[in-house]
């Protein structure tokens, strides 16, 4: 029996899902804690759409439960649909309805009014696309109103499938100003899936890192990539050759990983004044010589890298 | 459980599901235009008699000196009473003989002569549809007897060869009287509208429902619709609503000039007619919905929509009679819904029928709708 505590606005335990051949989920456990942002961040297949569409009761998990609020979707159905706000990775609207028209239909459904679409227009900036046919908005503004009928109930809980993919950085921060407008005036509690570090950096107050359908590491962005203090990533190519698949040696002071044709490799370091000549120093017994070199703060892709040797959106 | 309705919302479906609808230019044309053009075209076509022209091949006897016309039947017929062609090459026709009926139409034979082989590759391209040959001195006839057209025309020709001869060997000439029926209700194109009027709202309910749900069940928007509190049931009847509504438009436009065009009139009761026409939306509707409560994609939907269809266009006598078919057919052909809802709304419009006679087709027809609905509704998939 899962423990449901009042804190957690979704509580999942042990879910799993497969489709025909594919484990897209297999035994994730997670929870919400009420008004905490949350990214799951993970490659396309790493199982975090069918996640969160088990969590919208879109789909039906194999195994394992799900809970909102401390209740099952079986028999709740019409109220926890009126306490989240959802947005799907791609969703077409009615091409010829209008901005507006199209808030009116979907505010119908949670019984709200005229009044509740005229906040939404403001708050994503859509005034002046109010009259437009849907199948003529940008990208970026056709996500913004996918947002807003997200937010059109005054949703409790947020869960967002990758809300900014495919927009350019312009587009991304209007998203993004809009989610944190929100956060303001609720206590909405969010899911939020993406490819991109910076958005959930900027957004989420927690990490899920997914791969392979299982929770890889999970943690504020600070506790993930300072796992071991003040690590530095150094990214470095090589004059005239490519990185040999042994490079990485055991008994080396650190680890280094190489992309899969050799063209470019990490080094994690802790310590730089002592490190650093080591480094240099094994890299010219192994007859290499250093063409291009980087040092950078660590990354989620590096991570990413280091626990799967894949990159996150790749 | 029983769920109350929700106007506004209901409303709010309604309204966004027609103006999809009519933003959409084609389905104006396609709706109201398109069969108004068909029953335009059609009923010129079948209405107005226009002159039938045939070719006849007549095989060329040996010209040789000294010849003579008097021991080859046909050639001498022709002689006399067909219309020599003065400006005579060898692609044109030698003779025609132009037949004159004011109730029957206006028939022109013409008349070509060459070689028995010409002939028969002429016949086999379908140029002519007779041979007539009297090289022997006897007229010898050669088409197929199953082809009713050639039949037709060897009626024609034998007769009036027989009659000018003055040999009645055949009783072709009847003295009786041939009465056209130019009645309301006998023509064509009174057997044509209704029939037209039942495949539009055929057609309407299944491509518009089925192909509706299936293009949204594809584009992921009714699954965006569905994870909200919206009750499913309203989506379902704002989307029946507007496709009846638009039927109805549809129907009406396309009698009204029917009406005014070729005075086509309804017959029997009206009221009875309405009822038909609701119980007809009725079975397609649920037809609709059962079509399309599971696929997402497009091209099956297609397929599906298709094999719905087809067999009924084809069967149901919308454009020709089904009696043509046979016999042992006849009664799973009259079970169709489609065959049903005609055979219920031309006997409204051109026999006068009324409640009595459409109270059984109607209660089947909402039935299987019934029927149909609730087992699409069962399998029915909204994610």
């Amino acid at each position: 029996m899962a423990k449901v505590t009042a804190e957690n606005v979704i509580e999942v335990r042990d879910v799993w899902k497969s489709f025909k051949s594919v484990q897209a989920v297999r035994g994730v456990s997670m929870s919400v804690p009420r008004g905490k942002f949350i990214a799951l961040v993970g490659p396309n297949g790493a199982g975090k759409t069918t996640l969160v569409e088990m969590i919208e009761n879109i789909r039906r998990p194999d195994n394992g439960e799900i809970r909102i609020l401390g209740k099952k979707w079986k028999g709740n159905e019409e109220e926890l649909r009126r306490t989240i706000g959802i947005s799907l990775q791609q969703t077409y609207f009615i091409d010829k309805l209008t901005v507006y028209e199209t808030l009116r239909l979907f505010a119908s459904f949670f019984d709200l009014d005229r009044e509740r679409v005229e906040e939404i227009i403001n708050l994503t900036g859509l005034d002046e696309k109010r009259k437009s046919y849907v199948i003529n908005l940008s990208g970026g503004q056709r996500q913004r109103l996918a947002l807003g009928i997200a937010l059109i109930n005054h949703p409790a809980i947020l869960l967002l499938d990758e809300p900014t993919t495919g927009l350019d950085p312009n587009a991304r921060y209007e998203i993004w100003n809009i989610l944190k407008s929100y956060r303001k005036t609720s206590e909405a509690s969010m899911i939020l899936t993406t490819h991109y570090m910076e958005e959930a950096e900027t957004l989420c107050d927690y990490i899920i890192l997914m791969d392979q359908g299982k929770i890889l590491r999970e943690g504020t962005l600070q506790q993930l990539l300072e796992d071991d203090k003040g690590e530095k990533v150094i990214e470095f190519t090589v004059e005239n050759s490519l990185i040999p698949p042994d490079i990485d040696k055991p008994g080396l002071p650190f680890k280094i990983t190489r992309d899969q044709e050799g063209q470019k490799a990490w080094v994690t370091i802790k310590d730089f004044d002592e490190q650093m000549p080591l480094f240099l120093t094994y890299i010219k017994s192994e007859g290499l010589s250093i063409k291009h070199l980087e040092c950078r703060k660590k990354t989620l892709d590096d991570l990413f890298i280091s626990l799967t040797g894949r990159r996150i959106d790749g | 459980m029983v769920k109350r309705i929700k106007p506004y919302q209901l409303w709010q479906l309604t309204s966004a599901t027609a103006k999809e609808l009519l933003r959409e230019p084609g389905v104006i044309f396609w709706g109201i235009v398109f069969p108004v053009l068909m029953a335009l075209g059609l009923g010129l076509a079948f209405t107005k008699k226009a002159v039938t022209v045939r070719k006849i091949a007549v095989v060329a006897p040996e010209r040789t000196e000294g010849f003579s016309v008097s021991h080859l039947p046909f050639h001498e017929f022709l002689d006399k009473y067909g219309k020599k062609n003065t400006v005579a090459s060898t692609e044109d026709y030698m003779w025609r003989v132009d037949i004159r009926d004011d109730k029957l139409g206006d028939y022109e034979f013409l008349f070509y002569e060459m070689d028995r082989n010409t002939a028969v590759m002429l016949l086999k391209r379908g140029t002519v549809s007779i041979i007539i040959d009297d090289t022997s001195g006897e007229t010898e006839y050669h088409f197929d007897p199953l082809n009713s057209d050639a039949h037709l025309t060897y009626l024609k020709i034998s007769g009036l060869a027989a009659s000018v001869r003055g040999k009645a060997e055949t009783d072709y000439q009847s003295e009786d009287e041939v009465r056209p029926l130019t009645l309301s209700g006998t023509r064509y194109i009174d057997f044509l509208i209704p029939g037209l009027i039942t495949m539009g709202i055929m057609m309407s309910c299944m491509w518009g429902i089925s192909y509706t749900i299936i293009e949204k069940r594809s584009k992921k928007l009714l699954r965006r619709m569905v994870a909200t509190p919206m009750r499913k049931s309203h989506f379902l009847i704002a989307l029946i609503t507007v496709r009846v509504t638009l039927n109805f438009i549809e129907s009406f436009v396309l009698f009204l000039f029917a009406f005014l065009v070729f005075d086509v009139r309804i017959q029997g009761s009206l009221p009875a007619l309405i009822i038909i026409f609701l119980a007809g939306n009725i079975a397609f509707a649920g037809i609709a919905v059962f079509v399309s409560s599971h696929t997402s994609n497009t091209e099956v939907g297609n397929g599906l929509i298709n094999f719905v269809v087809m067999p009924m266009m084809v069967l149901s006598g919308i454009f020709f009679s089904y009696h043509n078919f046979p016999e042992w057919s006849l009664p799973v052909i009259q079970k169709l819904p489609l065959t049903m809802l005609t055979d219920a709304v031309r006997s409204i419009f051109n026999e006068g029928a009324g409640f009595s006679f459409i109270a059984m087709p109607a209660l089947i027809l909402v039935a299987t709708g019934a029927i149909f609905f609730a087992a699409g509704l069962k399998i029915f998939k909204w994610y």
